[in-house]
């Protein structure tokens, strides 16, 4: 039998464009037509995500300017308007679009500067526990051995406790220590400590496993025959490929951060109720639950999960976009 | 009449930008008890035959065209339940790899049992009875107490056997075998093919192999198709494709493949073939940057002198040191290098090859023995500047060219890295002119240095592997299978352009590689390895022509022959053996 | 088997000896226990002596090693605020906390799991994603205030369900007292329930769904298929089997966390459990019920976490021979 050949595939002259011809895209063109943008356009729900976080970001940041009153401005508040209910009920003020609570604040004005509280605790706690983490990470992760023992079993007893239980002791031995009173002025603080320390260790998890495995790829061991000194491999070459999942870590991260910042400001162990946040207003609004003032607890605790629920969305997205098994 | 038929078959991808065409007009008979080789390189579009076939094309990829047909039947476009029923009943598949198709949760036993019991109304005791003389077929020793093992403790030729046990459960028609070998080891491989081929014979099974190895295609196959970017480029029996290719692109194909019978001076590049890149400008080596500063003292004998070399790795740990458990990967292996040649070290997976290179270079300290490098004794060394200084000398490619480039960095940045690491040139416009100069030298072009590794080919990546190495201005290079994740066309030009650079600067070599045919087209001296020793170190031709190790023997035995393939474009080039 | 086991008992008690240092450091250091004790009135000859007495003046060691031989008899000294032994204390409050974290655990496995394999198979369902798209909300509605909406819903509006307290309990043994016996125990159960599991039963469906997805994509998935054996083999005997190997890490853990989320759910619902203890000791600084919770949510943690191990072990035949 003759060999049958492909006389159309014969006729076709090979012209290769090599890759290295054609000019490489800047970058705003690169993440433009990139498949991650991509992703986002189609995931209509990712979108709106995206919209209503910046719109609640906006909110919350430019609470002072476009809040209709200011909560902590004593002179601008009247007990006499405690506790009057949204405008579409009886007995409404027109004043107050959602009402007031028992001190008759402006409920509208307290969710935006709660979550202005609530989001610049969430990002100040996020950014620590992802400084400490990446860096326990990336050295465990790296040099291996006794020094990964160490902090990997530290990671591992502190995974047992949920991230509450460790930031209610951290405040429990502040109170301790402090006492009460002058303890208040450092909750901003303590609650950022006791924030990042629960929750370092997803972040020096993930990148301890992502370093691991970097570190065996060629590029590194490349790295390492020319020379250069481990400090520089892990800033240089090894942290700019695991930043995908810690970013992924850290969307997911602020929603949880501010779930529980808002747990323990409900609590009571938060943020003091003159710093109000969104906890501590849905706090002082269970009191008046049972009295039929709903809405001092309801409408906080509405923006606060619209909140989360936002940053959540986008971090599922983001999750999913980022891992290659799921293309 | 053929069993199975495939006739004009079109299969796409829809994308987000266009839709891809990965096979084109496809025409394919496999003929009663007889092994069609569908064989191409990566692209080709062969893998997606056979998932066409079977009816597992992964999402969103279809049949846009044509018909599949087996015994005369249609079987493309059945409903899934049908095709289900089709499914291990009448085609069977075997994959790739051994070490994941089998549920690792599962006994072997459980797995053979079901597949028999859903096709074949058998009780679970004959069922049984069936799987253990199924195993037994495929060569599985002891089967009635193998079978309830699990898959890992099994090694992974074994596990083929009982991936093709799993595929034969129920006599099909066609078995369709997408790279059945391309995961094991020569020896295992030689042992898998023998197994198909007899139980082809033995059980009229007719069998589709896919695979991009001609070694494979010369060694089992009764009919050939030539698979190249989705179309069919030749279809014929196999001896006379392999010995008279019609169409370019076989021609080419086949006069890249590195034959152990033959030593060729440099490969012959057919431009049917990808990327085959030629520097711009001519670049004067002996006067240019990368040629200076070679003048180095000559060592006192070889350049690289190993002895006693220990290397194990800790298995087991435990806070006892009396319990601790070791495997050693190399033991007492002693051999030297001497300046400019090119020494190359075969061996199976786990020999211990790469762990060699990977402890001449220091990315492993050595349990013991020594290691010397023109006159300095590397293992003791501390102060930090002088292990800088010997660092220099020696460079290292890898294997992989997808994670051997840092993917979030420019190539001009991965390659003038060294360079400004090692202080090696005075100015920044130097370091761009040298990283220029190399970029040229490795057949990229200048414009290669503003991207990212990712927009490359995996021949294109090895470039830039190699300009790295060369930024350092080594003296020893090492290259560890640098060709082993290539395509064949590819391999031949890596290793024309490595040929030519140990030439050009004179570099000394360590060549190491699972392939003798590669081997013996580089290599002044062979060292053959298995399980961390040294079997032996001969001359090539001498290694080639009488071996002396028995383990050297057998090696040599299980090459796949490759007497069939054209030798057409290879006369010019040919070095007849000593 | 016995090897393995062996060297987790090692490590929950390494584990737990950390905790206990810890509990000690918050117990000896943070707030002088004599200044609890004693009223203002009292001498510092008499502090002195009170101090001599309680062992304040001996060497640390010594101290911790005694602070560990108490606890390990479960006497964990006085509270601060009801002057009271702490193990006493709790005591009373432990059936209160188990029985909502047990029912908690067995709806959020219950729901949890079923709907994560349903999500995982049917990837493109528009079940799927109503269930993708409640657990999401799941996961963004803090537990406390589904307690609040659930209070509101069914307890002010509707009035169905009681907002507070465990109901009518029975005593059954020496101290343990159940709510599971009574109408108005287990109706009191159903709110706080729902709330402490909610959060629990989308993680563990968002795993599920994720693991499973993960092995779908398998070759021996793959290969599964291609020898043509029926989706429920494929599913359930390859797949679950597979998923379930991470899924039960995660969910012990997941369950040791709901004995301390269970403080949340007791202080919204004023659930006379340890959580609530917990929460007024740390408002109160009652260092002693601080430190003897740590010490007994560990041990709880440790627990679960070692009977994690163990299942995992049983399920994976790879663990078994590599051990051996």
């Amino acid at each position: 039998m003759p060999n049958v050949t492909n006389e159309e595939a014969k006729a076709e002259v090979p012209v290769f464009a090599n890759p290295a011809d054609t000019p490489s895209k800047g970058a705003l063109a690169r993440a433009l037509d990139s498949d991650i943008f991509h992703s986002f356009l189609k995931s209509k729900v990712t979108v709106v995500a995206a919209l209503g976080t910046i719109i609640l970001f906006l909110l919350a940041f430019l609470a002072p300017w476009i809040a209709p009153h200011d909560p902590f401005d004593l002179s601008t508040i009247s007990i006499m308007d405690a506790r009057v209910p949204p405008v579409w009920m009886e007995y409404a003020d027109p004043r107050f679009l959602l009402g007031t609570d028992d001190q008759g604040r402006d409920l509208l004005s307290g969710i935006f500067y709660g979550m202005r509280i609530s989001l610049i605790v969430g990002f100040c706690s996020v950014i620590a526990a992802a400084i400490l983490g990446i860096t326990l990470g990336l050295v465990a992760g790296y040099v291996g051995g006794r020094t990964d023992a160490i902090i990997m079993r530290i990671a591992d007893i502190q995974l047992t406790f949920p991230a509450i239980l460790i930031a209610l002791l951290i405040d429990g031995a502040t109170r301790g220590i402090f006492g009460a009173l002058d303890r208040e002025v450092f909750s901003f603080y303590i609650l950022i400590f006791s924030l990042a320390l629960s929750f370092w260790v997803q972040y020096a998890r993930t990148v301890r496993g992502s370093t691991m495995v970097e570190k065996n790829k060629e590029y590194v061991q490349a790295a390492r025959v020319i020379g250069i000194p481990a400090p520089i491999i892990m800033l240089r070459h090894i942290l700019p490929n695991v930043t995908g999942p810690v970013l992924v870590i850290a969307t997911i991260n602020l929603a949880l951060a501010i779930v529980t910042e808002a747990t323990l400001s409900f609590l009571g162990v938060g943020m003091p109720p003159t710093q109000p946040s969104l906890g501590t207003l849905i706090a002082i609004g269970n009191d008046f639950l049972y009295s039929g003032e709903w809405w001092i607890a309801i409408f906080p605790g509405l923006a606060l999960a619209l909140l989360v629920l936002n940053v959540n969305l986008l971090g599922d997205w983001l999750r999913d976009a980022l891992n290659p098994k799921l293309r | 009449m053929s069993v199975l038929d495939i006739q004009n078959l079109k299969v796409e991808f829809p994308g987000r930008k266009s839709t891809f065409v990965a096979v084109q007009g496809v025409n394919l008979q496999v003929e009663a008890g007889k092994i069609l080789g569908v064989v191409g390189e990566s692209g080709a579009g062969k893998s997606t035959v056979g998932n066409a076939v079977i009816g597992l094309l992964q999402e969103p990829g279809r049949i846009a065209e044509g018909e599949v047909r087996l015994h005369g039947e249609r079987i493309d476009g059945l409903s899934e339940k049908k095709m289900r029923a089709l499914r291990g009943r009448r085609v069977g598949m075997i994959f790739q790899d051994p070490l994941t198709s089998l549920d690792p949760l599962q006994t072997i036993e459980s797995q053979l049992v079901e597949t028999i019991r859903t096709h074949l109304p058998m009780s679970a005791s004959q069922a049984t009875a069936r799987a253990i003389e199924l195993l037994d077929s495929v060569g599985i020793p002891d089967p009635a107490e193998r079978i309830k093992q699990y898959p890992h403790q099994f090694s992974g030729g074994m596990r083929q056997r009982v991936v093709i046990a799993l595929a034969l459960c129920a006599e099909p028609e066609v078995v369709i075998a997408d790279e059945p070998t391309t995961a094991l080891d020569v020896s295992i491989q030689a042992q898998i093919l023998e197994l198909m081929k007899k139980l082809c014979v033995e059980r009229n099974v007719s069998m589709l192999v896919i695979t991009h190895d001609m070694g494979v295609i010369a060694d089992i196959t009764d009919h050939v198709a030539v698979m190249y970017r989705g179309k069919l480029v030749e279809y014929g029996e196999t001896d006379q494709v392999l010995g008279r290719p019609q169409h370019p692109y076989t021609q080419s194909l086949i006069s890249a493949v590195p034959r152990p019978d033959i030593r060729v001076k440099r490969f012959p590049v057919v431009n049917y073939i990808e990327e085959a890149g030629t520097p711009t400008r001519h670049i004067d080596i002996s006067t240019h940057w990368l040629g200076k500063a070679r003048d180095y003292a000559k060592p006192d004998g070889a350049l690289v002198k190993i002895r006693d070399l220990d290397m194990r790795f800790e298995t087991k740990g435990s806070i006892f040191p009396s319990r601790r458990k070791y495997f050693s990967a190399v033991k007492k292996v002693s051999f030297d290098i001497h300046e400019g040649e090119t020494l190359g070290i075969v061996g199976e997976s786990g020999s211990g090859k790469s762990t060699i290179a990977r402890v001449i270079t220091g990315l492993y300290h050595p349990s013991g023995g020594s290691i010397d490098f023109a006159g300095t004794e590397l293992t003791s060394l501390k102060d930090p500047k002088k292990v800088l200084a010997m660092r220099r000398q020696m460079q290292m490619i890898f294997q992989d060219p997808y994670s051997s480039l840092n993917a979030r960095m420019r190539v001009r940045t991965i390659i003038a890295e060294p360079i400004k690491f090692h202080k090696l040139a005075s100015s920044n416009s130097e370091v761009r002119q040298i990283v220029d100069d190399l970029l040229d030298h490795v057949g990229l072009g200048v414009a290669a240095g503003d991207k990212f590794p990712h927009e490359f080919s995996g021949g294109q990546r090895q470039r830039i592997s190699i300009a790295r190495a060369l930024a350092t201005r080594p003296r020893f290079l090492i290259c560890d299978e640098p060709t082993s994740a290539l395509d064949v066309s590819i391999q031949a030009q890596i290793l024309n352009l490595l040929k030519d650079l140990q030439e050009e600067l004179g570099l000394t070599m360590l060549f190491i590689s699972h392939d003798l045919a590669v081997i013996r087209q580089m290599c002044n001296r062979i060292g053959v390895m298995r399980n961390g020793e040294l079997c032996e170190v001969a001359d090539c031709d001498a290694l080639f022509e009488n071996p002396q190790h028995p383990y050297t023997k057998q090696l040599l035995n299980l090459m796949p022959s490759m007497e069939l393939l054209s030798r057409a474009n290879l006369q010019d080039s040919v070095e007849t053996p000593a | 088997m016995l090897g393995f086991a062996i060297r987790r008992l090692a490590q929950a008690i390494i584990v737990m000896i950390v905790v206990a240092l810890l509990a000690f450091t918050l117990f000896r250091f943070v707030g002088d226990p004599v200044n609890q004790m004693v009223g203002i009135e009292t001498s510092i000859e008499e502090r002195e002596a009170l101090r001599e007495r309680l062992g304040l003046n001996d060497p640390i060691p010594v101290q911790f090693a005694r602070f560990i031989k108490s606890a390990a008899q479960f006497d964990f000294g006085t509270s601060y605020q009801f002057r009271q032994p702490v193990s006493d204390l709790f005591l009373k409050r432990i059936p209160a906390t188990l029985e909502l974290s047990f029912m908690s655990a067995l709806f959020a496995l219950a729901v949890g799991i079923p709907m994560g394999i349903y999500a995982g198979l049917n990837r493109e369902s528009w079940v799927s994603k109503l269930f993708l798209s409640v657990s999401l909300i799941g996961i963004s509605l803090p537990t406390f205030f589904i307690g609040i909406l659930l209070i509101f819903l069914f307890s002010v509006t509707l009035q169905w369900l009681p907002s507070f307290g465990r109901g009518e309990v029975v005593q059954v043994g020496s101290w343990w007292t159940t709510g599971l016996l009574t109408v108005s125990g287990i109706k009191a159960l159903i709110l706080p329930s729902i709330t402490l599991g909610l959060y629990q039963m989308t993680l563990i469906m968002r795993l599920i769904r994720a693991e499973m997805l993960e092995v779908i994509r398998t070759d021996y998935i793959k290969f599964a298929r291609a020898r043509g054996l029926p989706n429920r083999l494929v599913h359930f005997r390859h797949a679950l089997k597979n998923t379930l190997v991470p899924v039960i890490t995660i969910t012990g853990l997941q369950l040791g966390s709901i004995i301390a989320f269970a403080t949340i759910t007791e202080t919204v619902f004023q659930w006379p459990g340890m959580g609530l203890m917990f929460l007024q000791a740390v408002q109160n600084v009652d260092i002693p019920i601080m430190s003897a919770y740590l010490l007994l949510t560990a041990f709880l943690f440790v627990s679960i976490n070692f009977i994690v191990d163990i299942l995992y072990y049983l399920i994976d035949p790879r663990l078994r021979v590599e051990r051996a």
